[in-house]
C-alpha cells in the first residue's frame, strides 16, 4: 500500500496524540507493519493532558505515502489527534548517548574538545571510555557521531526524533 | 445498581437490543453462560465450531443490518473466532465477539486455555478491549457496540476474564459511549455534493458503481433515483449486488474479474464514475493502472482511509452512502428538470439486454447455468441466498437476478470458503419469514457442514445446494486455463455422500444428477420445514466465463459470448 511514486521522498515528521491504554503502540506499529509503511524513529510519553501520550514518529516518504499513513492513523480508534509537523514550524530535536572507546589522553582530550564544539555533556568518564549525552537536530547528532566513528564507539542510544509546534510569532 | 460482571455483561447485551447469540461454552465464559440459563429473552444458539458462530453471526447482521453476536471460551474457543472475524472485517460487517479469558491474575503466565486473542484480533478488528473490572462491563459493551455500528462497521472483540465475570460491584450500564478519538463523518460536505451534481450532469458517459457501503447505509431508493435522473447505469460490485433491481434497465449487474461484460466495458468507456461505498478492490479494478483511464473518479465512503487508496480520486466525498446520495439527487434535480435519456444511456440499456442472454440446454453433466436457472425459479425476491467461495460463487454472483436488498450474501474481501452454509443458518435466524438458500460448493460444505447438528437441533431451516463438481473448482479452473492442466491437489474424491452426510444429523438429502430432476429437488426442500440438503453434481469442466485475467485490465476478457454485438453497441471499443 505504501507505494513509492515518482516524487523523491523526504523526512516527515508526525505527531499523535493518542489514549494512554495498554497495546496502543501494538496496534499503530502493528498497522505500520501489516500496510508495509517504513518508520524511521518512533518516540512516546505522557502529554499534557492525563490519559493522553504524545507520539513522535519520522519517515523517509513522499507525500501521497503520507497522506495514506495519516488517514490510517486517523482510523485507529485510540488515536485522538493527528499532525504533520513542518520542519520549518516545529522545534525538533534527539537525544543522543554515545560511549566512546579512550585509548589514551590524546584520545580523551579530543573526544572531550569534540563533545564542547557540539554543546554536547560528559556525563560518565571510565579510565577506557566516555559518555557524551547529546540533544539537537537528528543531523547534529549524525554529525558528531560522524566525527567519533574512528575512536570507536562502543555503544549508541539514541531516543528518535520529538517535535513541538513553535508558536507564530506576533 | 449492584450485580456480578456476568450479569452485567447479559444486561448490557439485552439493552443493546440482543436478541441471539451464536457460541460454544468453556471453562472461563462460564459465568455468562450459568446467567444464560435464566434468561429468556436473549436465545443462544450452540454451533458445533466457533468459526460457525463467527460466521452465524456475519451472516445474521448481513441479512439484517443488525449487529450479530458471538461468544466463546478463552484459548481454542478464541483463536478459532479469528477467521470469522477477519471475514467480517474485510467486508465490513458489523459483530461482537466475546470471549472468555483466564482470570487476571495469571495473565501472562501461559495458564491452561490462555491465548493473547486481544493481541491476535487487532489487525482483524475495528477496535477490541480486555475488561479488567468489573465496574467497566458497561461502558465497554456500550462503546464495542457503538463502534461496531457506526461509521464503517466492523467486528469488535471484548475479552472477559473470568474474574471480572465473577465479581460483584456496583455497574452502570449506558447504552452510550463517548469515545475520544472516534468521530465518523457521516454528512458529505456540501461543496463537495454540488460538485458531484455538476460534474455528473456535465458527464457524456456517467457510470455509477455501487458497493457494499450502499447496502450497509440503506442508500436503495437514492442511488435508483441518482441514476434515473442522471440516466446512468449501475454496476455492482459483488458485496454491492442486489442494493439495485437487477432488472431495473439501468443496472448492468455485477463488475469485475468475473463479473458481466457490459459492466466492465461501460466502467472502461466512463467519464465520470461514482463510486459508491467500495474500497476498489483489485477484483474489480484489475491492474489499477489501466482502470477506467479516462474517467473522472467521484469516491464517496465513509472511510476516508478508503479514498484514494487504490485508485485516484478526482473528487473525494467523505461520508454515508445514503445522505451523500441523497444530497447528490438534491442538488442534480435543482439543476435539470427530469431525468436524461442520453445516447450514452441508451447505449448501455443495449448492452444489458444483449448480456442477458438465457441459458438454454439440458447438457449431462449439469452445467451450472442450468442449475441458476432453475433455482431462480424457486427463488422469491424476498429470499435470500448465501454462497460459499470459489466458482459456483462466482457462477451465482454473475447468474442469479436478486431484486431486494440484503439478498445476496457472499464472503468478498476473504474470500473465505465454508462461510456459506453458518452464514446461511445466521440469515435464517435473523429472518425466519423468508427462505434462505445456501448455494456452496462441495469444498466450501465440507469446511463447515458440521453445523447441519446447529441446524437439526436448533430447527433452523436452509435449503443447501451442494454443487458437487468434485474439485476445488476456482483452483481446477486456474490450473486449466493458466498452468497447462496441471491438477495438482485439486481432486476431492468421490466421497462424502452428501446425501447420506445430510441423513446422519436426521436430515433429509436429495442428490440430483439429471436436469430435469432439479427444479422438483429444489421445490421439494423449499416445501420442507427442515434444513434439506440438495446435491447436484455438475460438469467439472464447466468454468465461470467471461473472466478477466489475473493482473489483466477490465476487458481483457478471457472467454464469454457476445463479443461482436457488444463492440457493436458500444461503438469503437477495444480497437
Amino acid at each position: 500500500m505504501a507505494m513509492m511514486t515518482d516524487e523523491d521522498p523526504r523526512r516527515y515528521i508526525v505527531g499523535m496524540i493518542v489514549e494512554d491504554r495498554p497495546g496502543v503502540m501494538q496496534k499503530i506499529s502493528g498497522m505500520f507493519t501489516r500496510r508495509g509503511f517504513n518508520i524511521d524513529t518512533i518516540a512516546v510519553g505522557k502529554s499534557e493532558a492525563t490519559g493522553l501520550s504524545r507520539i513522535t514518529l519520522s519517515m523517509m516518504a513522499d507525500e501521497d505515502t503520507l497522506e495514506k499513513l495519516i488517514k490510517q492513523l486517523y482510523k485507529t480508534i485510540d488515536v485522538v489527534r493527528v499532525f504533520k509537523m513542518a520542519e520549518r514550524g516545529s522545534v525538533v530535536r534527539e537525544l543522543c548517548l554515545v560511549k566512546v572507546h579512550i585509548k589514551d589522553e590524546k584520545a580523551r582530550s579530543e573526544v572531550m574538545k569534540y563533545s564542547d564544539i557540539f554543546k554536547g555533556r560528559i556525563v560518565d568518564i571510565a579510565p577506557s571510555s566516555a559518555t557524551i549525552q547529546l540533544v539537537g537536530t537528528s543531523e547534529k547528532i549524525d554529525d558528531l557521531l560522524d566525527i567519533l566513528r574512528p575512536f570507536g564507539m562502543k555503544e549508541v542510544v539514541r531516543t528518535g526524533v520529538i517535535a513541538i509546534s513553535r508558536d507564530p510569532k506576533r | 445498581m449492584n450485580m456480578k460482571g456476568a450479569t452485567a455483561v447479559v444486561e448490557a447485551l439485552k439493552g443493546q437490543g440482543v436478541k441471539h447469540i451464536f457460541g460454544i461454552p468453556g471453562g472461563y465464559i462460564m459465568p455468562v453462560y450459568d446467567v444464560l440459563y435464566s434468561t429468556d429473552d436473549v436465545r443462544h444458539i450452540l454451533t458445533r465450531h466457533e468459526q460457525g458462530a463467527a460466521h452465524a453471526a456475519d451472516g445474521y447482521a448481513r441479512a439484517s443490518g443488525k449487529v450479530g453476536v458471538c461468544m466463546t471460551t478463552s484459548g481454542p474457543g478464541a483463536t478459532n473466532l479469528v477467521t470469522g472475524l477477519t471475514n467480517a472485517f474485510m467486508d465490513s460487517v458489523p459483530i461482537i465477539a466475546l470471549t472468555g479469558q483466564v482470570p487476571t491474575a495469571v495473565i501472562g503466565s501461559d495458564a491452561f486455555q490462555e491465548a493473547d486473542i486481544v493481541g491476535m484480533s487487532m489487525p482483524v478488528t475495528k477496535q477490541n478491549f480486555q475488561v479488567r473490572k468489573a465496574s467497566e462491563i458497561g461502558k465497554t459493551i456500550a462503546a464495542a457496540f457503538k463502534i461496531a455500528r457506526t461509521g464503517r462497521p466492523a467486528p469488535v472483540l471484548v475479552d472477559l476474564p473470568r474474574d471480572v465475570l465473577l465479581s460483584e460491584g456496583d455497574i452502570e450500564l449506558p447504552l452510550d459511549a463517548e469515545i475520544l478519538g472516534y468521530n465518523p463523518t457521516v454528512n458529505g460536505h456540501p461543496v463537495q455534493i454540488k460538485k458531484a451534481a455538476e460534474l455528473l450532469l456535465n458527464s457524456e458517459r456517467p457510470v455509477i458503481i455501487a458497493g457494499g457501503g450502499v447496502t450497509i447505509s440503506g442508500a436503495f431508493t437514492e442511488l435508483a433515483a441518482l441514476a434515473e435522473l442522471l440516466g446512468a447505469p449501475v454496476v455492482t460490485t459483488l458485496l454491492g449486488k442486489s442494493c439495485i433491481p437487477e432488472s431495473h434497465p439501468l443496472s448492468l449487474g455485477m463488475m469485475g474479474m468475473h463479473g458481466r461484460k457490459s459492466s466492465n466495458y461501460a466502467v472502461s468507456q466512463a467519464d465520470v464514475l461514482l463510486a459508491v461505498g467500495t474500497r476498489f478492490s483489485d477484483r474489480i479494478t484489475g491492474n489499477a493502472k489501466e482502470f477506467a483511464k479516462g474517467a473522472r473518479v467521484i469516491h464517496v465512503d465513509i472511510d476516508p482511509a478508503e479514498i484514494g487508496k487504490n485508485v485516484p480520486a478526482y473528487l473525494p466525498i467523505v461520508g454515508d452512502a445514503k445522505t451523500v446520495l441523497a444530497g447528490v439527487v438534491r442538488a442534480a434535480s435543482s439543476m435539470i428538470a427530469k431525468g436524461r435519456e442520453t445516447a450514452w444511456t441508451k447505449r448501455v440499456k443495449e448492452l444489458k439486454r444483449y448480456c442477458e442472454c438465457e441459458f438454454e440446454g439440458d447438457a449431462r453433466p449439469i452445467d451450472p447455468r442450468a442449475l441458476l436457472k432453475q433455482l431462480q425459479l424457486v427463488l422469491g425476491d424476498d429470499d435470500i441466498v448465501v454462497t460459499g467461495v470459489g466458482r459456483h460463487q462466482m457462477y451465482a454472483a454473475h447468474y442469479l437476478r436478486r431484486e431486494k436488498p440484503r439478498t445476496f450474501i457472499s464472503s468478498g474481501g476473504l474470500g473465505t470458503m465454508g462461510f456459506g452454509f453458518p452464514a446461511a443458518m445466521g440469515a435464517k435466524v435473523a429472518r425466519p419469514e423468508v427462505e434462505v438458500f445456501d448455494y456452496d460448493g462441495d469444498g466450501s460444505f465440507q469446511m463447515t457442514g458440521k453445523e447441519l447438528a446447529t441446524c437439526k437441533e436448533n430447527g433452523i431451516k436452509v435449503v443447501v445446494v451442494v454443487v458437487r463438481d468434485g474439485v476445488l473448482g476456482m483452483v481446477y479452473q486456474w490450473q486449466a486455463l493458466f498452468m497447462g492442466k496441471r491438477y495438482s491437489q485439486v481432486h476431492l474424491g468421490s466421497v462424502p455422500d452428501f446425501v447420506k452426510y445430510a441423513e446422519a444429523f436426521g436430515l433429509k438429502g436429495m442428490r440430483v444428477e439429471r436436469p430435469e430432476q432439479v427444479g422438483p429437488a429444489l421445490r421439494e426442500a423449499v416445501k420442507g420445514d427442515e434444513t434439506t440438503l440438495v446435491e447436484v453434481t455438475v460438469d467439472p469442466d464447466a468454468h465461470i466465463l467471461p473472466m478477466m485475467p489475473p493482473g489483466g485490465a477490465l476487458t481483457q476478457f478471457f472467454g464469454g459470448c457476445l463479443d461482436r454485438p457488444l463492440l457493436e453497441a458500444m461503438g469503437r471499443i477495444g480497437t
